[in-house]
């Protein structure tokens, strides 16, 4: 049984379909990376998995139960976490308060947590009493990731993880991706910098329009020309 | 050293009350501004229905207070604000909580807050007339004369018990709620969803029951303050009235969502408006003979007369948009 | 003429609205028919002035999305606007040397004013931006001080020597027309405040506004005689005193209906005209009107504006109307409130709509002061044979605040079960 299965997932915001029938497995081991042309409902499909957007068709079920149009933070405690593209920090509160917000729904585990998201981000160890919102692009992303891992959640939503910072910090934040897998987190997120996101995935979903265009895994998706041509920029 | 004696009663303390009454009514203000993005004109109400809790409870129970040593009001307080607390809980979810399911805009929930103020003006008035009557019911206020030493001034300095409790009352909330806020778990949840709502909502925080915090906050805060204006001077329906335009302008001065800054405002409307009704002659006068022959003292040298008091936090209120509308910790302008 | 109405509703007459005028006219029979000729028309006549207040507040609300929370400000100045101007002259004040120590003194102040600014603008010289500040302010101190000290003595004086500065002597829809002036200068300065801020800030910005005013009438007893009023209040048609009430009061209903109608015309010539689409457009989606380019700021502020002139006017007719200028009577409850009912009952930015649910509304709160009386009546009877209630002796007038009650219980359920009014704006469906 997948982790997430979702199938033929019709959804959008105020009852205008911009997902017409999308289908997405993911499992624990995977790296799932969504990318597509603008306006392909890349992030639209993300925000349905986690209930922020209205889902009028399909199902997506996570281990085989179903969750569609569930509440989020219902979702938090299935074992999801989601990481949104912009605003995902609370600024004014400071590192450590932001990571502690991630551990809300099980305060027992808080300080635990913190101990392990300080050693797998050592630079917030070092900011952890300064304001979120102070802190650079890439420090910023941390915290983002840091709160939602604080649950340890089974699956790991990310929209555009990448957006907006230096390649340095991008590679970084792709490794960090690779090693949250590795301990055992399912991982699906929507990429821009589709090249380097699809070299970590082992799913790869190309959409476009609001439906599916290719499925295969990252490494086949770079070699096929098809897609190389319209997504990669050559 | 009179007019000094004079100054300090009018001006100083005069201000350190208003000011904690301000302060106290602007946290919850901007509590709610800041949790729920808009701007709730019933918290003035609330005030004045708490008192008239209070009120009650004290006609009911008079002079229960003495066995603690304590004025009765003070005693019935607790239990106004739980009572206040759960009213502001019933409103939102009878008249707020439908419309923003409903998915409205903003300024319609603070039409409906309007319209929930003349409810609760309307209920008031209907049980209590519109007299106004002393809290103290088979008491006496308890009015401290505190003599300068070694005869400096033949005027004491004039304080009053309400006034005292008042002024450490707001003391104690606002450390209670600088702990809450940092120190707890809820508080924080608070100052998060304050933040960015759709993240706290992602992060698993139960935004139901931080709203419902947040109306227990505001609605004893509001009893409290109600309750001790009501005691310095007296219980009257019109209490809301004359507090609603300082109130919001300490909340917006403050910068909006900020509760320190909402306290910061609050002293400083209070402040201002003693500081602006205060004939400023009177500090002068002593000083008169230094003065050359030709200048004359004005008779009333006070920046507005006590009358148009209203006008100065409407001026502080305007100053602060014109200038800087996020006020002064730069809260947000939602 | 008729036929130009009927080629506004191409669909035939609306339903609702000739519902709900039908509502109106029974009603209006009803009163009538139990309270007699004079008191009738006298309520129409008010439920008039209200209509024109209540359509100001439609193209605020209904039109621009602003919510003006302090409407009473705005009648109050309507109101002044008519006394001071219809009012007649005060001999003992034109006849004395205070018009010219008033005209002096007023000419100091704006002396002292182009002071001020020219010193705030010394930053252009070179002055460091703090200096500029604190002497601006220090500067503008002094100058308030000083304006006073020359003030309040000369208030004094005028209300000793001659009661206070009297009127114009002029017709009295000259005031009226001023008053919607005077509103509209003091609206732009709220609405330029609170230009691109939330909407919250204008509420409270408004509703401040009234206070000041409201206090600044009622204490300026050199200007208004505050506490004491101004009456009578001259007509722009023959009084009562000359016709008799009906038939005076028939003349005055008779101009202010005139008003309505011609008000309306022009309502709906805008709504129709590209202005009138832009400001629709603004109030639906901010974020498009703003992407074609419209200055949603200045449009805003014109609709303001607009909607301030309209209740000032209305309320010049409705005070000249009460023969009588009291700057207490000006309140909340009754003239920000009950126009607020007025206009979201009857559907805002629906022009006839506004207009009926004036005129419905009205009825009722006229009608609701007996009714409230007479409801409390039973209950004392009732409680004194059921339990020997004894009622607290000012029942009468506790009574009376049911009516805040029930118009706030109105309002939150008006604006929840039925937003856009019993007669909604007619959009243009486009398929």
């Amino acid at each position: 049984m997948s982790l997430l299965n979702a199938t033929q997932v019709e959804g959008g915001y105020g009852g205008m379909n911009i997902l017409k029938g999308v289908d997405m497995a993911i499992d624990k081991e995977d790296i799932g990376v969504i990318v597509g042309p603008n306006g392909a409902g890349k992030s639209t499909m993300l925000k349905a998995i986690f209930g922020l957007v209205q889902v009028n068709g399909g199902d997506i079920q996570l281990r085989g139960q179903s969750i569609a149009n569930l509440a989020p933070n219902k979702l938090v405690e299935l074992g999801m976490g989601f990481i949104p593209q912009e605003k995902n920090i609370f600024p004014s509160m400071s590192v450590e308060e932001n990571l502690e917000m991630g551990a809300y729904i099980k305060p027992h585990t808080t300080k635990r947590m913190l101990e392990k998201i300080y050693s797998f981000f050592p630079p917030l160890l070092e900011k952890r009493k300064q304001p979120a919102g102070e802190l650079s692009g890439g420090q910023r992303q941390m915290v983002a990731m840091g709160r939602a891992l604080m649950t340890e959640p089974t699956l790991l939503l990310l929209d555009e993880p990448t957006a907006g910072l230096s390649p340095l910090y991008m590679q970084e934040i792709f490794d960090r991706i690779v090693e949250i897998n590795k301990a055992g987190v399912g991982v699906l997120m929507v990429e821009q910098n589709a090249k380097q996101a699809l070299e970590i995935a082992t799913q790869g979903f190309v959409l476009a329009s609001g439906q599916n265009l290719y499925t295969d895994s990252g490494h086949n998706l770079l070699n096929n020309p098809e897609v190389a041509k319209s997504f990669l920029g050559g | 050293m009179n007019e000094l004696v004079f100054f300090i009663n009018k001006v100083l303390i005069s201000g350190a009350v208003s000011g904690s009454i301000y302060a106290i009514g602007a946290v919850g203000v901007t509590l709610v501004f800041s949790i729920m993005r808009f701007a709730h004109f019933a918290h003035a109400d609330q005030m004045t229905f708490g008192a008239l809790i209070v009120f009650f409870l004290t006609a009911l129970f008079p002079g229960s207070g003495a066995a603690l040593g304590i004025p009765t009001p003070l005693l019935m307080l607790p239990l106004a604000m739980a009572v206040t607390a759960l009213l502001a809980i019933g409103i939102d979810k009878t008249f707020y909580k439908p419309l923003r399911e409903h998915g409205v805009k903003p300024i319609v929930i603070v039409i409906a807050s309007l319209g929930v103020t003349l409810m609760l003006q309307g209920l008031i008035r209907l049980f209590s007339g519109t007299s106004s009557r002393s809290m103290y019911i088979e008491e006496t206020k308890a009015i401290f004369r505190l003599d300068l030493p070694f005869d400096l001034a033949a005027r004491p300095l004039v304080i009053t018990e309400p006034q005292i409790t008042l002024i450490v009352f707001t003391l104690l909330a606002v450390i209670g709620l600088h702990l809450f806020l940092n120190r707890t778990r809820t508080g924080k949840a608070m100052r998060a969803m304050s933040d960015n709502v759709d993240l706290a909502r992602v992060s698993g925080i139960d935004t139901n029951k931080v709203v419902m915090v947040t109306w227990v906050l505001a609605g004893s805060l509001a009893a409290a303050a109600g309750t001790f204006l009501s005691m310095d001077v007296s219980l009257s329906p019109d209490l809301s009235f004359f507090l609603l335009l300082p109130i919001f302008a300490a909340a917006i001065v403050g910068g909006v969502g900020h509760p320190y800054g909402a306290i910061a405002g609050g002293y400083l409307v209070g402040y201002a408006e003693t500081l602006s009704v205060f004939n400023w002659t009177i500090l002068l006068r002593p000083l008169n003979n230094w003065f050359p022959e030709w200048v004359e003292l004005p008779r009333n040298l006070s920046l507005v007369g006590t009358e148009y008091k209203i006008v100065v936090p409407f001026f502080i209120l305007v100053a602060v948009l014109i200038w800087r509308p996020t006020g002064i910790f730069k809260g947000k302008v939602i | 003429m008729l036929a130009k109405m009927i080629e506004k509703f191409p669909q035939g007459l609306p339903v609702r609205e000739t519902l709900v005028a039908g509502l109106i006219l029974v009603s209006i029979l009803l009163v009538f028919l139990t309270q007699g000729n004079a008191y009738s028309i006298r309520m129409l006549v008010e439920a008039s002035c209200y209509a024109i207040i209540a359509l100001g507040l439609t193209i605020q609300w209904g039109y621009g999305g602003q919510f003006n929370a302090g409407v009473m400000g705005f009648v109050a100045l309507g109101g002044f606007c008519a006394m001071l101007f219809s009012v007649p002259v005060n001999p003992d004040f034109w006849g004395s040397d205070l018009p010219g120590r008033l005209g002096r003194t007023f000419l100091w102040g704006l002396a002292g004013i182009a002071l001020v600014v020219a010193v705030s603008r010394i930053d252009r010289l070179g002055v460091p931006k703090k200096w500029r500040n604190l002497l601006t302010i220090i500067l503008a101190l002094l100058v308030w001080m000083i304006f006073r000290s020359l003030f309040d003595p000369l208030a004094d004086a005028i209300e000793s020597e001659a009661g206070f500065v009297g009127g114009l002597g002029l017709p009295a829809w000259i005031g009226w027309l001023m008053g919607g002036l005077l509103a509209g200068m003091v609206g732009y300065f709220i609405g330029h405040i609170c230009l691109g801020l939330r909407s919250d800030y204008l509420a409270i910005a408004t509703l401040g506004i009234a206070e000041i005013v409201k206090a600044f009438l009622k204490n300026a007893d050199w200007l208004t005689r505050g506490t004491a009023t101004v009456s009578p209040l001259p007509w722009p048609t023959p009084g009562p005193g000359e016709l008799g009430f009906i038939l005076a009061r028939s003349i005055y209903l008779a101009i202010t209906a005139i008003m309505i109608v011609a008000i309306f015309y022009l309502l709906q010539k805008a709504y129709n005209a590209p202005w009138g689409r832009m400001i629709r457009a603004i109030r639906d989606n901010e974020i498009s009107a703003q992407a074609m380019g419209k200055d949603i700021n200045k449009r805003r502020l014109e609709v303001f504006v607009f909607g301030c002139v309209l209740i000032g006017i209305g309320g010049g007719a409705l005070t000249t109307f009460n023969g009588i200028f009291d700057a207490q009577g000006f309140l909340p409850l009754n003239h920000t409130f009950l126009v607020l009912v007025m206009v979201i009952l009857g559907g805002p930015g629906n022009n006839l709509g506004t207009i009926l649910g004036a005129l419905l509304v009205y009825i009722i709160w006229v009608m609701s002061e007996p009714l409230a009386l007479l409801v409390m009546q039973l209950v004392v009877d009732l409680g004194s044979n059921w339990f020997a209630w004894e009622a607290p002796d000012n029942l009468s007038s506790r009574a009376l605040q049911a009516r805040v009650f029930v118009i706030g219980l109105l309002i939150v359920l008006v604006l929840r079960y039925a937003p856009k009014g019993l007669m909604p704006e007619k959009t243009q469906q486009v398929n």
